[in-house]
């Protein structure tokens, strides 16, 4: 198998990688750097849970090659608290016990960082349309939903 | 499996010449690729630069329905916003579904609607095909395995009127078991085409003379209108929907459409 090289930020983190041009992103994520908070499910792009940021975008990284990463910023679930404080949209969840097996939340807490810097102060309907593709089989829904409002109304206040 | 990742389009061109697989935004092919599927020979595009830019009525075939939602024509946008998920948005791209050729591509009644040309690459130079010399049957197109789908070119003039819609079983993350588009130029020419209700995307140039006469969102002849529309399409029954049932909804929803075109008109 031909290996390319890769150059890239994972969570801030400069890294230099030979990578077989088949491996996907989240096989790079989870077996070659060891950051396994980003979960695998349906491998098909319908589940969500997957969501990684590239280039402050969220893709499916089972569906993305790693190689493509290349020249591009990665945000895992790892790089989202920062000094040991945990984000806003994390302690939002925890608050709302927007989670309850935990499996598909890396994938929620992705999509509602990139939402939030997208649209600041989004409307349900908003919030519910941007997160379709992201599935909870708890069914955890209503209190995800509040905790991205919640969220959004504290990342608000802590801005100047 | 050979599997290249192009920087360019030369090295993109060589890999097709030696009959590499073209690998776009990956939420189709690396569906098949992750059940297990080993394609021999693959070629990765997404770092093909030329393959990204926009440029007039040119939207590179790499263009993501993420671009295409703020910034593709009208009902093209409206077509993009249905494309599964944000994830699967800001990977796919508008020449990705082109080349899959699925009968339910969200994109494709858009591109038939207004006449688009496929613009195809080779080492031998580059030719450009109209939607319905491309499209030639079920994931079928007439694109040479040696040819990428570089872009889709769009005429210099498109109508002031367009209206995208489908129908499926859920709001989101939907395959449709009908799409439709409908355009409308001042002059009261109007195009009618549909998605997923026959083997490649079609018009119904008879629905399209009929609409051409009326002005009317209230006429009665739309009840015609929708009856032409339900007579031309195609459809057949599988695991999604029913043939009866896509004739009907294709009917509705052109109908739907051409009255949201004339209301805009009379406004």
């Amino acid at each position: 198998m031909n290996p390319v090289g890769v150059v890239t930020q994972v969570n801030g983190r400069e890294i230099a990688r030979s990578v077989p041009a088949r491996m996907t992103l989240v096989e790079f994520l989870r077996d070659e750097l060891g950051l396994t908070g980003t979960k695998v499910s349906c491998e098909l792009q319908v589940c969500g849970v997957c969501t990684v940021l590239v280039d402050r975008k969220p893709v499916s990284s089972c569906a993305f090659l790693a190689v493509d990463i290349d020249g591009r910023e990665v945000t895992t679930i790892e790089g989202v608290a920062s000094d040991g404080k945990l984000h806003p949209i994390q302690q939002a969840f925890i608050d709302h016990f927007a989670l309850q097996c935990g499996f598909c939340t890396p994938g929620f807490v992705m999509m509602a960082v990139a939402l939030l810097e997208e649209v600041p102060q989004p409307t349900p309907e908003q919030v519910v349309s941007y997160l379709e593709g992201n599935i909870c089989r708890c069914t955890g829904y209503r209190s995800i939903l509040e905790a991205v409002l919640d969220a959004a109304d504290r990342l608000e206040r802590a801005s100047p | 499996m050979d599997f290249v990742v192009a920087t360019d389009l030369e090295e993109a061109l060589d890999a097709l010449g030696r009959g590499a697989l073209p690998l776009a935004g990956g939420t189709d092919l690396m569906v098949g690729v992750n059940a297990g599927q080993r394609p021999d020979n693959v070629v990765a595009l997404r770092r093909v630069r030329e393959l990204r830019q926009r440029n007039g009525q040119r939207i590179g075939a790499g263009v993501t329905w993420r671009v295409i939602e703020d910034e593709g024509p009208r009902a093209l946008a409206q077509a993009a916003r249905t494309v599964g998920s944000p994830q699967i948005r800001n990977a796919g791209t508008l020449g990705g579904n082109v080349g899959t050729a699925s009968p339910a591509g969200d994109g494709l009644p858009f591109l038939a609607a207004v006449d688009a040309e496929i613009e195809l690459t080779s080492r031998e130079g580059v030719r450009t095909l109209r939607w319905d010399e491309f499209f030639t049957g079920v994931k079928e197109t007439a694109r040479r395995t040696d040819e990428l789908i570089t872009a889709v070119v769009l005429p210099a003039a498109l109508p002031g009127r367009q209206e995208f819609a489908k129908i499926g079983v859920r709001n989101a993350m939907v395959i449709a078991t009908v799409a439709c588009v409908v355009t409308r130029a001042d002059d009261g020419t109007t195009t009618v085409a549909l998605g997923s209700v026959a083997p490649t995307p079609i018009r119904i140039p008879e629905a399209e003379e009929l609409a051409k006469t009326l002005s009317d969102p209230g006429s009665a002849a739309l009840d015609e209108f929708q009856h032409l529309v339900a007579a031309g399409v195609r459809p057949i029954t599988d695991h999604r929907s029913t043939e009866e049932y896509r004739r009907h909804g294709a009917g509705v929803l052109a109908r739907r459409l051409l009255t949201r075109c004339l209301r805009e008109g009379a406004a």
